[in-house]
């Protein structure tokens, strides 16, 4: 029960983000059109946190499978791509949602949504390497490094490119705040929710990624 | 496959849509789920999927351990 305590935590934190999650009063500026949409901050925001941070555990594993080439690292890296590639997917189509009733098109073409799709293209392309080598070990190595290389794509796609140029999310060009949130319509009341939010989704992929790992690790 | 524990959570889920039945026309009773614009009823629904979600993964979580042990 020690090591579990943080599949605990993850469904406190979850349970807490999808109830006061609602209640929690929003702003609501002159100005700005989001409404109550604004709370998808706790639901679609979060598949992008996780994203990022599957996608980072599974790169350090990547490299360490490099180093000590040891079949283990293989597997924690490529089942962490995979839940950080179901995220992304997960964050896009809610992205679209609110998109379709926040821009008027579910797909504008806006410069954070092509970077996101890109981002998780490139990691289809390393399943599809992966699946394409019928050598273990060499599906292993070539993976890893296609890995770190796909890593390395995703800052300028979702980091870097966004702030560069006009974008409907905020933290684009001449807009404030970074690519997820803009502080000046962010209360307090919402960070406590934001945060919670943030730890608890990326908790609940990081346990389905082990489930994964252990059934790997049993039939390897 | 249901096991006990699907069987109560789906006795559960049943019982939650019965408070979308109990609205007659007219008179609605301001409870929880009612009041705010009946948003108590969504988060009722999320905190459904939620829990059936959460018992689904502990008990895969279950099944792995078990064959670990093996």
């Amino acid at each position: 029960m020690q090591k579990n305590w943080w599949k605990v935590l993850c469904i406190i934190l979850l349970l807490y983000t999808c109830t006061y999650g609602f209640l929690v009063p929003v702003p609501d500026p002159p100005g700005v059109p989001l409404k109550q949409t604004i709370r998808n901050l706790f639901f679609h925001v979060p598949m992008w946190i996780g994203m990022m941070v599957f996608f980072s555990i599974s790169v350090i594993n990547s490299i360490q499978y490099l180093r000590y080439l040891n079949p283990k690292y293989d597997i924690r890296a490529t089942e962490f791509a995979r839940t950080g590639v179901v995220f992304g997917l997960l964050g896009l189509f809610t992205g679209m949602i609110w998109a379709h009733f926040q821009w008027g098109k579910a797909w504008s073409g806006d410069v954070k949504q092509n970077g996101a799709a890109i981002a998780v293209l490139m990691y289809f392309a390393y399943f599809v390497l992966k699946g394409s080598l019928q050598d273990e070990e060499k599906q292993a190595r070539i993976g890893a490094v296609f890995n770190v290389f796909a890593f390395f794509m995703l800052f300028p796609t979702i980091w870097i490119l966004p702030r560069l140029s006009e974008s409907l999310h905020p933290g684009g060009m001449g807009s404030e705040g970074n690519p997820g949130l803009n502080p000046k319509d962010t209360t307090n009341a919402m960070r406590s929710v934001m945060y919670p939010a943030f730890i608890g989704w990326t908790l609940l992929g990081v346990w389905i990624s082990t489930l994964r790992i252990r059934i790997k690790l049993l039939s390897a | 496959m249901f096991t006990s524990r699907g069987c109560l959570l789906l006795v559960f889920m049943v019982m939650l849509s019965a408070t979308l039945f109990a609205q007659a026309p007219g008179a609605e009773p301001e409870n929880m789920f009612t009041s705010n614009g009946k948003l108590g009823v969504v988060i009722a629904v999320v905190v459904t999927l939620l829990v059936g979600l959460f018992l689904y993964l502990i008990s895969l979580d279950r099944k792995i351990s078990r064959l670990e042990k093996k």
